[in-house]
């Protein structure tokens, strides 16, 4: 019987022959994750259930990257329990610190999740790894608790939706724009439940961090999971990183969807997602005049060094609005260091940007860039909800890392042919 | 699933609730259930928290708790004292946590119309059947899975009896 590479991946790793959708299984994980925010929750769960060990200490990672550098005593005290979790179970994997940056970006970046796993994260965006062609998905802290205890987790296997991106790219058009085309088309609940498979020759040519951005964003269709079959493209990113052999899997040509959409590429514009929802979006062409108070580059959807380098393409030579607080955070410690040997930090810097650590920052408003009342901003995060970068009465419009530099520049939401 | 009947007051919200307005990132900096009740759906009804008693119904539309897997959310409304809610539908993450934390969910497009703010309703977990305003709906039956967690009191316990056998 055919298959499509999440119903393989979920087969191999219930030691099954085969799964069809709506089959409930238990599946083997090769790697559980969780971060400040979620990790106390499931370390509390963990011990109720009442096992001494993790069931691997070289397959649960704990990045402390949400409210860090820990902002306030009750951070702290989280954090604090996560650290001292890690040590008493020696855990090989605890970032912290100088060591830590955005979970979704170190996990790939340190050559943690590989193609063909089974990834299980305490975060809604642990889809990002689907771009490897892993199957990887968000849970709670109760289903993390229950992962490191047991290493094992039930899931339904979900029907596929599959993408088919075909056609060219526009200049400043990217895999940013793709998802979030693709939200505005589905809606925010369009794949409730259900994989979304990309391809096409789009995808084929997409370079990695583009394909990880689409993926991230998964979720904000409501998708279990995002994922893209591995190529020499992800081959090649995972051989820099690790000495681990990957498990290819690939969909038969012959594999059941629940459903196939085709989308032409060539007419798709940088996209801007509107407030209070992702799927909200429209054309930069199409958004009118809206003047804006800050932007946001950075997160696990666009805080990897090359989008920090479309970002400084279009700030070379450049100042903010007056006015205007850009602030820019790297996704890791490594691309800090690469962005600051480029030369890509002082023309941010000269810009009139503030750089900030390595973490997740004002993306879900806990620090270092909260909104007041009325305040609106561009960012290129992933969340636009009520009050996610802070006030409730505060506006996040989603965009790529070009548009929001070019926006930064004007003051008011635009893209870089407007400049 | 063992006989259980909620009976309680309704408290009616709109479509794609998300876990952003169920419990703001702001109050993530702590875990205790009764703190982060406090917090519940602060930014869009400051008046649930105060005023929500112990067995009361929650209604929403479609994709109720999308965004974000914090499970403060399903945590934040239980401990307030919601017992049941009740969706035309729910996103996954939330409808795993909901389960695993025994937060029973049922998903009716009728109830979630017809069932307005304020009022009463009388809800059989057993069966799906949702009485108020009159009318009577009936839910999608929950899957026997999730009625496995909920009677075990949630997964942890489920996980503590079924599979490690203590």
């Amino acid at each position: 019987m055919p298959m499509t590479i999440t119903e393989k991946i979920l087969a191999a790793h219930a030691g099954r022959d085969r799964v069809s959708p709506g089959d409930l299984i238990e599946a083997k994980v090769d790697m559980a994750l969780a971060n400040d925010v979620t990790a106390p929750l499931a370390i509390k769960v963990f011990r109720e259930i009442g096992v001494e060990r993790v069931f691997d200490t070289n397959k649960v990672t704990l990045v402390a990257d949400h409210f860090v550098p820990n902002k306030d005593i009750a951070s702290a005290e989280q954090v604090k329990i996560v650290r001292e979790f890690a040590r008493q179970q020696r855990l090989k994997n605890y970032f912290e610190g100088g060591e830590s940056g955005i979970e979704h970006i170190i996990l790939p970046e340190k050559g943690l999740v590989l193609p063909g796993q089974l990834i299980i994260g305490a975060d809604s965006h642990t889809c990002t790894y689907g771009a490897l062609g892993a199957f990887s998905t968000g849970v709670g802290s109760t289903d993390l608790g229950a992962v490191m205890a047991t290493g094992e987790i039930w899931l339904k296997v979900p029907p596929t939706i599959l993408l088919r991106y075909e056609g060219s790219l526009k200049p400043h058009v990217g895999g940013k724009d793709l998802i979030l085309h693709t939200i505005g088309l589905l809606g925010v609940e369009g794949a409730l439940y259900c994989a979304m498979e990309f391809t096409g020759g789009v995808i084929d040519r997409l370079p990695m961090y583009q394909r990880f951005t689409m993926s991230n964003m998964a979720i904000e269709a409501g998708g279990k999971n995002g994922i893209m079959e591995p190529d020499e493209t992800t081959l090649a990113y995972v051989a820099e990183r690790t000495s681990l052999k990957p498990d290819i899997f690939r969909s038969d040509p012959d594999a059941e969807y629940e459903k196939v959409i085709d989308i032409k590429v060539d007419g798709i514009e940088p996209q801007v997602a509107f407030p209070h929802l992702p799927s909200n979006v429209r054309p930069v062409s199409q958004v009118g005049n809206i003047p804006i108070d800050q932007v946001v580059i950075g997160s696990c959807t666009n805080g990897s060094l090359e989008d920090l380098r479309d970002a400084a393409r279009v700030l070379k030579g450049r100042r903010v609005s007056p006015g205007l607080r850009l602030i820019i955070m790297p996704g890791s410690p490594l691309i800090y260091k690469m962005a600051m040997r480029e030369g890509i930090l002082e023309t941010f810097l000269d810009a009139g940007a503030v750089i900030g650590p390595p973490c997740c920052g004002p993306c879900l408003g806990g620090h270092m860039g909260v909104l007041a009342s009325g305040e609106r901003a561009v960012a290129t995060t992933n969340r636009n909800f009520v009050g996610r970068m802070g006030h409730p009465e505060s506006e996040v419009y989603l965009a790529n890392p070009f548009v929001a530099a070019a926006s930064a520049v004007m003051g008011r939401v635009g893209g870089p042919d407007k400049l | 699933m063992e006989k259980m009947m909620i009976q309680g007051k309704i408290w009616k919200f709109g479509n794609d609730i998300d876990t952003d307005v169920i419990i703001p990132a702001r109050y993530l900096n702590v875990s205790a259930r009764s703190e982060l009740a406090k917090s519940c759906f602060a930014d869009i009804r400051p008046d649930f928290a105060g005023g929500v008693s112990i067995g009361d119904i929650l209604v929403a539309g479609k994709n109720f708790g999308c965004g974000s897997s914090r499970e403060h959310a399903p945590l934040a409304i239980k401990a307030a004292g919601i017992r049941v809610i009740i969706a035309k539908s729910f996103a996954r993450i939330f409808y795993r946590n909901a389960f695993n934390i025994g937060l029973p969910l049922l998903e009716s497009n009728e109830a979630s119309e017809c069932l307005s703010d304020g009022e009463d309703a009388v809800v059989d977990l057993a069966t799906g059947r949702i009485e108020g305003n009159g009318r009577v709906s009936q839910a999608r039956p929950i899957p026997d899975f999730m009625a496995k967690l909920i009677d075990a009191g949630g997964l942890v316990d489920y996980i503590k009896k079924v599979k490690i056998g203590k």
